[in-house]
């Protein structure tokens, strides 16, 4: 009898926290539109390559400068006679690439690296959260700069430089969450229960820092996304024929006054990829924590 | 107060001396050498040249020695120019780069602000959708895009304004670069001064002042703009490092004779000296702005207690 109560009346089911947040996001008109955006944007890097005709690198000496939408290429040539399409799909697929691993990299550090200051406390802490004071005055851009006329630019190096600039805010952020975490009763229990400290971190602490860390998380990749293409604006970042972002705007601003597409195609292609970030980052920041505004 | 400063100034130190140690290393780590020319230079004639800026001692001792030298102030010679030293280049080339930072801070904090009150005041109406419109485009759009567009449309175009060149820093010259290098900070500010505005707004104290009959200019500036503005006085620091960042990009696009095109330059060329002088410069830049923005923060906000 009480079960057919309770299928008649889905409604009277529990909704857990996940669930309000969820449903918040979604209401959430500009963070829905983006997560649109950004799939689409995914699955053009991704397919892209592949179904376009030509290859990104394929140089073609009879087809320069091609307009959009003529001899076949959607969005024109460049200066070689490389297909723009091709060429914007793979910049897509290196610089959210880049943005996905350098963002996992300052993640696994910075989240590492705060959790322990937080939760062990005291001097740990104090020594800790000062190395980050430090590392934070400095001018780091120059630095990642140095890293790549130092040591020429490889995609590796890239993923690691800005990673490591981008770990400081995240431990920042993690320490603050575990110091107010570690007052919890449910820590206090786990510990009465006799679980180790690592165990507490691993087990408890870090699963419910998840929240912040996720807003933040959504909000460095773009961030990752712009140094690279500053980078590769600069000419140290990605190596031609290779494309990024930057790479093709950068080229784009030399070719401007002859070929307005190769400068105005992938611009809107950052916009859209930045903006996309940026909003579902504010979406999920209003939907996990509705009191903070 | 005193004490505070002493304190960060203690924290100053070490920053600075990482930032030398780790530059000093990374740009001696570098393949290649300021003495590498399309023909090779005879041994003797590099071995003489070494010789003569102290390169072909150890390494521990070339760096002891330049740590002297900072100390003192004297960044040494370049390696690339050989009539000039560090300093030379330097007063040279910071004015350029300081009149557009500080063009462009200004710029930004009077666009900034008043976007942030004014779209505060009228909550989802059309001027805050406009301006928090503005704010998007300023975040997602970089410099290095839209400065290409904008001399597309003044320059190549319309022909107001000139393509680039500073020109002894005329105002035409100064315009499109002072504009690309404030928009990404005013689109930053813009959006804390609203929040800043939205929570101060609704404090009990800004009620109170309504409640008393102030005319709304008064309760605005007077009453609630204060408490408003204090996150700005924080963003300070950042800001003036996202000018820094951004003048590298503003000073190659628009060929300015500038700090930042020139560390680039500097840093393929080799020229340690030069490198190792500007990352000093910007270095100690960031790091005083910073204090200067927590001193003012505790002007400000007398809840902040420096200690």
């Amino acid at each position: 009898m009480s079960e057919t109560v309770l299928t008649a009346h889905p409604a009277a089911r529990g909704r857990s926290l996940t669930d309000d947040a969820i449903a918040r996001l979604l209401a959430n008109r500009a963070a829905t539109a983006s997560l649109v955006v950004l799939v689409l944007l995914t699955l053009f890097a991704l397919l892209g390559p592949a179904l376009t005709p030509w290859p990104y690198d394929q140089v073609n000496k009879s087809d320069v400068w091609v307009p959009p939408l003529t001899n076949g290429h959607l969005l024109g040539t460049d200066a070689l006679g490389r297909d723009l399409l091709a060429r914007l799909a793979m910049g897509l697929r290196v610089s959210l690439a880049i943005g996905l691993v350098a963002t996992l990299v300052s993640l696994l550090i910075g989240v590492a690296w705060g959790a322990t200051a937080g939760y062990l406390g005291g001097v740990v802490d104090e020594a800790m959260m000062r190395i980050v004071d430090v590392l934070y005055a400095l001018p780091f851009i120059f630095f990642v700069i140095l890293l790549m006329v130092a040591f020429g630019s490889n995609i590796l190096l890239i993923f690691v430089a800005i990673g490591a600039v981008e770990w400081l805010t995240m431990s920042r952020i993690v320490r603050g969450q575990t110091l107010s975490l570690k007052q919890k009763e449910f820590i206090e229990a786990a510990r009465a229960a006799g679980l180790g400290r690592l165990g507490v971190v691993v087990r408890h602490i870090i699963p419910n820092l998840l929240g912040p860390v996720a807003v933040y998380v959504t909000l460095t990749i773009p961030a990752v996304i712009l140094a690279e293409s500053f980078l590769s604006f600069l000419g140290l970042g990605v190596q031609p024929p290779m494309a990024s972002l930057g790479t093709l705007i950068s080229a784009g601003a030399q070719d401007m006054e002859m070929a307005w597409w190769l400068l105005v195609f992938p611009s809107l292609a950052m916009a859209a990829t930045l903006a996309a970030f940026n909003f579902i980052g504010d979406g999920l920041r209003d939907a996990l924590d509705p009191k903070d505004r | 107060m005193l004490r505070f400063i002493a304190r960060r100034l203690l924290v100053a130190g070490p920053t600075l001396l990482v930032v030398i140690t780790l530059a000093f290393f990374m740009m001696r780590a570098a393949p290649g050498g300021p003495f590498d020319t399309e023909r090779r230079l005879p041994p003797a004639v590099e071995q003489n040249l070494k010789a003569r800026y102290g390169l072909d001692r150890p390494l521990g001792e070339q760096y002891l020695a330049y740590l002297k030298g900072v100390v003192r102030g004297d960044f040494g010679p370049s390696l690339k120019y050989p009539d000039k030293s560090v300093a030379d280049i330097l007063t040279q080339n910071a004015p350029v780069s300081l009149r557009l930072g500080l063009a462009a801070l200004v710029l930004a904090l009077a666009t900034g602000v008043s976007l942030g009150v004014l779209a505060a005041l009228r909550r989802n109406g059309l001027l805050d959708i406009g301006a928090m419109g503005l704010a998007v485009l300023g975040v997602c759009v970089p410099t290095f895009v839209t400065a290409p567009l904008l001399i597309l449309l003044f320059g190549s175009t319309l022909q107001w304004l000139p393509n680039g060149g500073w020109n002894g820093g005329a105002l035409p010259n100064m315009v499109l670069p002072v504009i690309v290098l404030a928009l990404p900070q005013a689109a930053i500010i813009s959006r804390l001064t609203r929040a800043g505005m939205i929570e101060a707004l609704a404090a009990g104290h800004v009620r109170t002042a309504r409640a008393r009959g102030l005319p709304e200019w008064a309760v605005v500036l007077r009453h609630a703009l204060r408490p408003a503005l204090t996150p700005l006085v924080s963003y300070l620091g950042p800001a003036a490092a996202g000018l820094l960042t951004g003048s590298l990009v503003v000073e190659k696009i628009f060929n300015l004779p500038g700090l930042g095109k020139f560390f680039v330059i500097s840093a393929l060329q080799r020229d340690y000296t030069v490198v190792m002088g500007m990352i000093v410069v910007y270095a100690g830049l960031v790091l005083f702005l910073n204090l200067v923005g927590d001193l003012l923060l505790a002007v400000v906000d007398p809840r902040v207690r420096l200690s």
